[in-house]
């Protein structure tokens, strides 16, 4: 399948990646031949085959919906870029 | 003591616990040999010099302790399993100065067994990649010849080990990242059963798919740290909560092969294997069969849509992993950014590399309305029959054996600009992955045209390790020693 220059720019939006103009024509080329690759699944009939996301597929495992402290606020902010010593500090979103 | 950091780790710490040995004498040893070796291979993106001497002042201090299996022996980890201590970067600029408020389960469990940490290993970003050029940081050469690639993902840890750097590596292996540079750079390596081994404080790339395990210089090595890393951590959901066997127990009960059928895939086999390999790998069957092995032909009717499924999974999976790297809450931000959108922008793609930003795109774009059955739902029904495949072949055989790779290490440069090229290498690796199951590589020699290492892998039913470590002793028993890496003599 041939991925377009449009259709990467598009993608790169939507995992919030920018690319310079020669990267996108990069990407492309290989994408395509990348998803080309892919599409040999094609070729295989998988109708009524249950997908599989995990080697085991347990049941959920929850834990008891309790608080507890288990880190410290100043060793979480720690290794931020910005912040205040209470909070993430993030550019103007409004 | 001559040539002491090319011992197993089993002698070394039998040497320190009879303390025939110091702590200091050891971990002295090992510094001398990064210092003759790294200039060489670039095996280590962090090296704890200060604190593992000081370690060692109080250890010799203190004297052995028999209960704790690892007491004084030095050891590297991944640079993508967190350590308290010690960065962790995961080999990428975005990660570049992250040091983590939070210690992996296996590694407490490390610390606890007295191993001293030495330092962290070199890494393909983020674990993605087969070679490990794709480190933000640093190629990583390959011990036996300079020129050539490690493997990878986990390269610096095969390199580091092979080298005698330490005595055993801890990598991650998602679609074969502990199994192949284990095979590029003539040590052994295991990749433990999905649930095994607690991935809390794994950086995580593949969810369903990535496992850690030990490489190592022997089989035995390999079976003591399992005892070691294994078992149930509530603070990893996906870990089992069954029981763990003594490992090395294990493998010293069973001296032969006798009773044991050994599956080969016809499909892996078949598949455009380098004479040298195939000529290699045919003489460990042979020497299995000698060993009372009964040999037998499997099919895997699925093998050969094994890597378009397992990279669609393994893309889909990072896209959403990655995209916890916003230069919000850790690592790199690009402070050039008016608003919050641009600010995600500049700081993703300035922070991850090229092959991560390929990566992450095309798991976007196979999550993405419209593709989403056609892409990922297809590959998890294909993983499902990949799996049918091995439970069916375990029908008439007890372990499963295969090639590792097509050919020995290639060359520095000769894929990284193709990365399909790239992916195709990873041809016998990847389905034990989708499965689950585990898989121990050893060293069956060097190939006669390369002069490199090629290696062979035994898989094996979920949580049956101790079958594939049994298997592989016999074997390490019956095959000569690969003796020192050429390139560093």
């Amino acid at each position: 399948m041939e991925i377009t220059k449009k259709q990467v720019a598009r993608i790169a939006d939507l995992a919030r990646l920018e690319l310079k103009e020669e990267k996108v024509e990069k990407f492309a080329l290989q994408f395509s031949d990348i998803i080309g690759y892919m599409d040999k699944m094609n070729s295989l009939d998988t109708t009524g085959v249950e997908p599989l996301y995990s080697p085991w597929a347990g049941t959920s495992v929850t834990r008891r919906d309790e608080a507890a402290k288990n880190y410290q606020r100043a060793d979480l902010l720690v290794n931020a870029p910005v912040q205040d010593g209470q909070y993430f500090i993030v550019p103007k979103i409004l | 003591m001559k040539n002491i950091t090319q011992k197993s780790l089993l002698e070394i710490s039998r040497l320190l616990q009879e303390r025939q040995v110091k702590v200091m004498e050891i971990v002295q040893a090992c510094l001398e040999r990064i210092d003759e070796t790294e200039p060489k291979i670039n095996a280590l993106l962090h090296l704890d010099r200060e604190s593992s001497l000081s370690r060692a002042i109080a250890m010799d201090k203190s004297g052995p302790d028999p209960d704790k299996p690892l007491w004084g022996v030095p050891i590297t980890i991944k640079d993508v399993i967190c350590t308290r201590d010690l960065p962790t970067t995961c080999g990428s600029k975005i990660l570049e100065n992250f040091r983590p408020c939070y210690e992996a389960t296996l590694v407490k469990k490390l610390r606890d067994a007295g191993a001293i940490i030495l330092g962290k290993n070199n890494m393909d970003e983020f674990a993605m990649g087969s070679s490990t050029e794709n480190s933000a940081f640093k190629t990583t050469r390959n011990p036996w010849n300079l020129e050539h690639v490690p493997g990878g993902s986990s390269g610096g840890s095969a390199a580091g080990v092979a080298a005698g750097q330490c005595f055993a590596s801890i990598g991650t292996d998602t679609g074969g990242s502990i199994r192949q540079p284990a095979a590029f750079c003539g040590i052994t390596g295991l990749k433990p059963t999905y649930g095994r081994v607690s991935r809390f404080g794994l950086v995580a790339f593949g969810s369903s798919l990535d496992q850690a395990g030990p490489m190592t210089r022997t089989v035995g090595d390999c079976a003591l740290l399992m005892n070691v890393i294994s078992g149930h951590d509530p603070l990893d959901s996906t870990s089992w909560p069954g029981p763990v066997p003594d490992f090395p127990a294990a493998v010293s009960k069973r001296q032969d092969l006798k009773g044991l059928r050994i599956g080969l895939p016809r499909q892996y086999w078949e598949e455009g294997l380098s004479p040298e390999t195939l000529e290699r790998c045919e003489n460990a069957v042979s020497l299995a069969r000698d060993a009372g092995a009964a040999v037998v032909e499997v099919e895997m009717p699925h093998a050969q849509f094994g890597i378009a499924a397992y990279y669609i999974i393994a893309m889909a999976e990072a896209s959403s992993n990655l995209a916890r790297y916003d230069g919000v809450k850790y690592g790199f931000r690009d402070n050039s950014s008016a608003d919050l959108l641009e600010m995600y922008r500049k700081t993703r793609s300035r922070g991850l590399g090229e092959e991560v930003q390929r990566r992450i795109m095309i798991g976007t774009y196979v999550l993405s309305a419209g593709y989403y059955d056609a892409y990922f739902k297809k590959a998890a029904q294909i993983r499902r029959l990949i799996q049918q495949d091995y439970l069916r072949a375990f029908e008439s055989c007890d372990l499963v054996c295969a090639p590792v790779t097509p050919s020995t290490a290639f060359k520095i440069g000769e894929n990284i600009h193709d990365p399909l090229q790239m992916y195709l290498t990873d041809i016998f690796t990847t389905s034990l992955n989708l499965a689950g199951m585990p898989g121990l590589t050893i060293p069956v020699g060097l190939g006669k045209d390369t002069g490199l290492p090629v290696g062979i892998q035994f898989i094996a039913p979920a949580f049956e390790e101790t079958i594939v470590l049994q298997a592989g002793q016999v074997l390490e028993n019956a095959l000569p020693a690969l003796g020192a890496p050429k390139a560093l003599n």
